[in-house]
């Protein structure tokens, strides 16, 4: 086989993709936008996306916090680690790793069960049956399910920040014998608002990437049970990689000056 | 003949290379009930929803009541909508929901009734397809495929609409079950007075349900007449079709041993 002809082919299909993908967030947008919403519906996804992925992702904070604590006091100059691992853990926590790790974590979560949701509605035709019934499938499907992820991410982040901090304190105070006075002392007086505040706002750019994508693969899923499984696959691979590369361009733009 | 509810004027539809509408021309006459024929992959489906919009025409021109839909903004576009009901292949009922609010959700979200009131026409419907109110407070997932057709047939008649689309509805149902459908439907759509288009490939339900008859093949109508005719069309694709012949002009796509 022709090689240009593999790779004329594999850009080819690459940009459909992505083309593809602008032209259906930008329906969703539009939706999300032009009432009427579905306040019921967003109400159930908010309870699905958000409260129901609050364990997970305060494991995943707890965790971290802690394991970050030890890593700054083993790696570091013993001196003055006590102050040092107080603000470390809580800078890493709140500006990068409360947002990227509580983002990938419900991103598996969530971009799977909605893509494999939807998908199953795909090719069983009741997305169809939605348009015979004089509902938009945009309105009723999609835009639900992205404000509920736009709205809770930040708000599951925040929890994860809290908790986050808290793993470096238990294991700051319990394991490595720091004073607890002091080590919220630390924390309060480095951690600003503004670290705080970047990392919701890049919670809800992920809580966007996680819905749209659960929803897009979901949506354009073919082809029976193998399809649903791609269309699966496919939506936490293209989320968590794009909440990554999200991540990358915020820092780089949140803390340019 | 009556004035035309549906027309379709040279629609072509292409998915990639294959040709799946090749120029279709047919009319849908105010009242009356056609029924489509053609073997799988024919077409049919597509067609069908290219009227319904769920699917765009590449080329063509498609009306309902003397308006091309093609032309239509979003609006009237929903507004059109409203006239249609349609019966799905695999009936397509949400699984997330109860029977009843399956039954119930064209008059819940296209016309924004209330849910109690919507509830009872529900149960109404139901009794009309010869299934007890019990059965409203199911989920579709514990039906048999027979009553999933019946609450199938409840919802796309639900909102009395005056065009009611059949997709192979008696496909995968035993005999009698399929009989039984085939009464359904006759009755239902007699009360209503609609017009229906059907498309099938089982000529026990052609034969009851029917008055005139289109046959459907490689992406054309290629010959249309009244449900008497079909007998003795004297068309050859016809006569191995309504026979079940596999010899004939048309050939499968079988590869011979």
């Amino acid at each position: 086989m022709n090689v240009f002809a593999i790779i004329g082919r594999v850009v080819l299909s690459t940009l459909a993709e992505i083309g593809a993908l602008s032209r259906f967030t930008w329906n969703a947008v539009g939706h999300v936008i032009r009432p009427p919403l579905f306040w019921r519906l967003i109400a159930q996804q908010m309870m699905r996306i958000g409260y129901f992925s609050l364990p997970v992702v305060a494991l995943t904070a707890f965790f971290t916090g802690g394991a970050l604590a030890l890593q700054i006091y083993y790696g570091g100059n013993s001196l003055n680690s006590e102050s040092i691992v107080a603000t470390i853990v809580a800078l890493g926590i709140t500006r990068e790793l409360g947002p990227v790790l509580g983002g990938l974590m419900v991103a598996g979560r969530v971009s799977a069960a909605i893509a494999a949701e939807l998908g199953t509605m795909r090719v069983t035709e009741q997305i169809d049956a939605l348009t015979t019934l004089s509902t938009n499938p945009y309105k009723y499907l999609v835009v639900p399910r992205v404000v509920a992820a736009v709205v809770t991410l930040p708000a599951l982040v925040f929890i994860a920040d809290i908790i986050g901090i808290m793993g470096g304190f238990v294991v700051g105070t319990q394991s490595l014998d720091f004073n607890p006075g002091v080590y919220i002392k630390n924390t309060a007086d480095f951690l600003k608002y503004d670290d705080v505040m970047s990392g919701l706002i890049k919670a809800a750019v992920f809580g966007f990437i996680i819905a749209i994508m659960g929803c897009f693969h979901g949506f354009n899923s073919k082809g029976g049970a193998q399809g649903v499984g791609r269309a699966t696959t496919n939506a936490v691979v293209t989320a968590s990689i794009l909440i990554l590369a999200a991540n990358y361009v915020m820092t780089s733009l949140l803390f340019a000056n | 003949m009556s004035e035309a509810k549906i027309e379709l004027r040279n629609v072509c539809k292409r998915f990639g290379k294959k040709v799946v509408l090749d120029g279709i021309n047919l009319t849908v006459p105010k009242g009356e009930s056609l029924v489509v024929i053609g073997g799988s992959g024919t077409g049919k489906s597509v067609m069908i929803k290219c009227v319904l919009g769920i699917i765009r025409p590449d080329s063509g021109e498609i009306f309902v009541d003397g308006k091309n839909v093609l032309k239509m903004d979003s609006g009237e576009r929903e507004k059109t909508l409203r006239k249609f009901g349609m019966l799905f292949q695999g009936a397509a009922l949400f699984d997330s929901l109860p029977v009843w609010e399956n039954v119930a959700f064209g008059l819940i979200q296209g016309r924004k009734m209330p849910r109690k009131k919507a509830k009872d026409i529900a149960i109404e419907k139901l009794a009309k397809v010869g299934l007890g109110a019990e059965v409203g407070d199911l989920y579709p997932a514990e039906l048999s495929g027979g009553m999933q057709k019946r609450v199938g047939l409840a919802r796309a008649i639900a909102t009395e609409p005056e065009i009611i689309f059949f997709d192979e509805p008696t496909t995968g149902l035993d005999p009698i079950m399929a009989d039984v459908i085939n009464d359904l439907i006759v009755s239902s759509v007699k009360e209503l007075g609609a017009t229906t288009l059907s498309i099938t490939h089982d000529m026990a339900s052609v034969r009851k349900i029917g008055d005139r008859v289109a046959m459907i093949y490689k992406g054309k109508i290629i010959w249309s007449g009244t449900r008497a005719e079909v007998d003795n069309s004297g068309n050859d694709y016809v006569d191995q079709f309504i026979h079940g012949r596999a010899e004939g002009p048309i050939q499968m796509e079988v590869l011979k041993p």
